[in-house]
């Protein structure tokens, strides 16, 4: 999101990222110093937020989904601005693990984070959140734990599929303590001092849909209406979009919404095929985009899409997000007893990936991956 | 603009021909690409250029243009180059109410009936206002994507209505050009995507339609390019069609014809 000389709240430079000329892309990089609205960000070119990266690709900001897996699988992570659409497994059970960790990696990345949920407390959520892995002593636990799955693998060698085997393997474990991305334990609750020390706003819906509303019906449900009311509020008074000039230190808003367009939000759209309110979703994630990108935030929306029986609701909702992911578990479908995938919990499928700045994306080399989750790690492969 | 392109299309920024429609289509693919490679090429060409852009923001078009060439940011100072930011301006919309003749104000209606607003803003943009402007060339619309407003709640009738008049507009009073973007949502069973596509490339001069490759996945080639060539009035018996396959690289896209990528031969 380049900068813009004239338009009013502008948008953020990402920076000149010519120190990291990388080794993909050494043309589009060198950005020149004085273009930006140097009004607003006071002359700070070198956007240097915690938690934040450029991305090698296009210079973009970059965020950790809190999954240094999922983090490579993007192409670095994700990018500021962007909404992050996570299709939900049939039971539930492995995306809230994502949205925690795309939640714990703001509270331990120093960012202020905005909970929605209809269905839980924020406050309970925010407690229910994975510990962070510090690298001190339990990187030692977690060698092991990687160690011993290799040695048993390196024995046996392929000897038909042998040309699989110079497939570069993925990697599996903390490599290095960067401040990018962090490794959690599922098992261990986060301290209770990281959340205070924290920011963060909660949007619990049966609290706030409490009056009728008083404005001219357009066609969203009262529930997305309230939420994208509150969105904006936190984004213009804390300075996200750039009216604040006086904030000293700029930070990333992360928002995670839980289970949009399940019934509990009050949109019909999982329960018909033909509903009344079809567009409300699409208009919502619209303009919920339309806010992103004029602010320093990302966002992550979980939806039951399995619940949707308009195929077409699912296609337009796929256009308009930016990047989609699909997690398919296999609990109680027939690929548990499968051979090939005994090891592993399900599938990941990455249905989009944006083109930002861009004519293309960084296209990964394996495009069947499965995941598998263990005490303290989420292992994509 | 991508000069594989232009000469697979016969076309260059001296002589664009004037009055037609064009339409992009993408079926399980992108083809965002083929929009960057219009705005650029009508840039090229000087001619005052109206751009729709409902999906990304414009330091995203600029940073692409930028890579191919032109520079959005003089481009609208100049005068050349009007954009709607479709997806600032439905900020604006939605929270801070404005009037009603905003041009995406269908946002706040229930149902949307007409796009005329919308339509209002394209005619103010493109109609020549007094004799300075006669130094851009004719007009061009370019739209990315309609197939948003159809999520957004306008029905397929709404959307082809604005087309049509958009069409009796600027290209048979401004003799200029039109450039959509529509998605082919496949077997995603989409009605009014169907009409609303079935509609538009019955009544579009060339039809532009990226495909993914039927075989799946492959690294080297990133999908199929069919081109169409029609005359929708008097409706001819069969319009010239090719096809080519593609791969995107960092600053432009090379066509082959089909079987004959580089990393196969």
């Amino acid at each position: 999101m380049a900068a813009e000389g004239t338009s009013g709240p502008g948008a953020w430079s990402p920076g000149s990222v010519a120190a990291a000329a990388s080794k993909h892309n050494v043309t589009s990089f060198q950005r020149r110093g004085p273009r930006a609205s140097g009004t607003e960000s006071g002359g700070c070119r070198l956007v240097s937020i915690a938690g934040t990266r450029p991305s090698v690709r296009n210079g973009q900001l970059l965020v950790s989904t809190g999954l240094p897996a999922l983090d490579q699988l993007l192409g670095g992570g994700l990018a500021v601005g962007t909404v992050l659409l996570i299709e939900e497994d049939k039971y539930n059970t492995y995306s809230p693990l994502l949205f925690k960790y795309f939640l714990a990696e703001g509270i331990v990345a120093g960012h202020t984070s905005l909970v929605a949920s209809a269905k839980e407390d924020p406050a309970d959520i925010l407690q229910g959140l994975p510990a962070p892995l510090l690298d001190d002593n339990c990187k030692k636990e977690l060698r092991e734990d990687v160690h011993n799955d290799e040695t048993s693998e390196f024995n046996s060698k392929m000897k038909i599929a042998w040309r699989y085997q110079l497939l570069p393997k993925m990697e599996a474990g903390p490599v290095s303590s960067s401040k990018f991305g962090h490794y959690y334990d599922a098992s261990k609750k986060i301290p209770r001092e990281l959340i205070e020390a924290s920011k963060w706003h909660g949007f619990f819906l049966p609290e706030k849909i409490s009056s009728t509303l008083n404005e001219e019906p357009c066609s969203l449900t009262p529930g997305y209406i309230k939420l994208l009311q509150f969105i904006q509020k936190i984004i213009y008074e804390e300075g996200f979009d750039g009216s604040n000039p006086q904030k000293k230190q700029k930070n990333i808003l992360r928002i995670a919404i839980q289970s949009l367009g399940s019934p509990l939000w009050g949109d019909d759209v999982c329960c018909t095929k033909n509903c009344d309110n079809s567009h409300s979703l699409t208009k919502f994630l619209f303009v919920l985009r339309g806010l992103l990108r004029t602010s320093l935030s990302a966002c992550l929306i979980t939806v039951p899409t399995h619940l949707i029986q308009n195929k077409a609701i699912i296609a337009r909702i796929t256009n308009l997000s930016d990047t989609v992911i699909h997690l398919e578990s296999f609990i109680g479908s027939n690929r548990e007893t499968n051979p090939l995938y005994k090891d592993y919990h399900g599938l990941i499928h990455i249905r989009q990936i944006p083109r930002l700045n861009n004519l293309m994306y960084d296209v990964s080399d394996v495009k069947d991956l499965a995941f598998k989750l263990k005490r303290k790690l989420f292992i994509i492969e | 603009m991508f000069p594989e392109l232009n000469d697979l299309l016969n076309a260059s920024p001296d002589r664009a021909e004037p009055g037609k429609l064009t339409l992009l289509c993408d079926a399980e693919t992108d083809g965002s690409f083929l929009v960057h490679h219009f705005l650029s090429f009508y840039l090229k060409a000087d001619c005052k250029v109206c751009f729709v852009a409902l999906v990304q923001s414009f330091s995203h078009y600029n940073i692409v243009g930028q890579k191919l060439g032109v520079s959005l940011t003089t481009a609208r100072e100049r005068g050349q180059l009007v954009f709607l930011e479709g997806l600032r301006s439905a900020v604006d919309v939605f929270f801070r109410a404005e009037g009603e003749a905003h041009p995406l104000h269908f946002l706040r209606e229930a149902k949307a009936a007409s796009l005329q607003p919308l339509y209002e803003f394209v005619r103010e943009a493109l109609e020549p206002v007094d004799q300075r402007e006669a130094a851009w060339k004719r007009p061009v619309l370019l739209v990315d994507d309609l197939s948003v407003l159809l999520s957004l709640g306008v029905g397929a009738v709404a959307v082809l209505d604005f087309v049509h008049y958009c069409r009796a507009c600027v290209c048979c009073r401004l003799q200029g050009n039109i450039v959509a973007l529509v998605h082919d949502s496949g077997d995603a069973e989409d009605e009014e995507s169907d009409v609303l596509l079935n509609g538009l490339s019955h009544q579009s001069h060339l039809v532009l339609r990226a495909e993914g490759l039927a075989t799946g996945f492959c690294r080297d080639v990133h999908g199929q390019l069919r081109v169409l060539w029609r005359t929708p009035s008097p409706p001819a018996q069969r319009g010239r069609s090719l096809t080519f396959q593609y791969k995107i690289q960092d600053k432009s896209v090379s066509f082959f014809a089909k079987g004959m990528s580089p990393a196969v031969l």
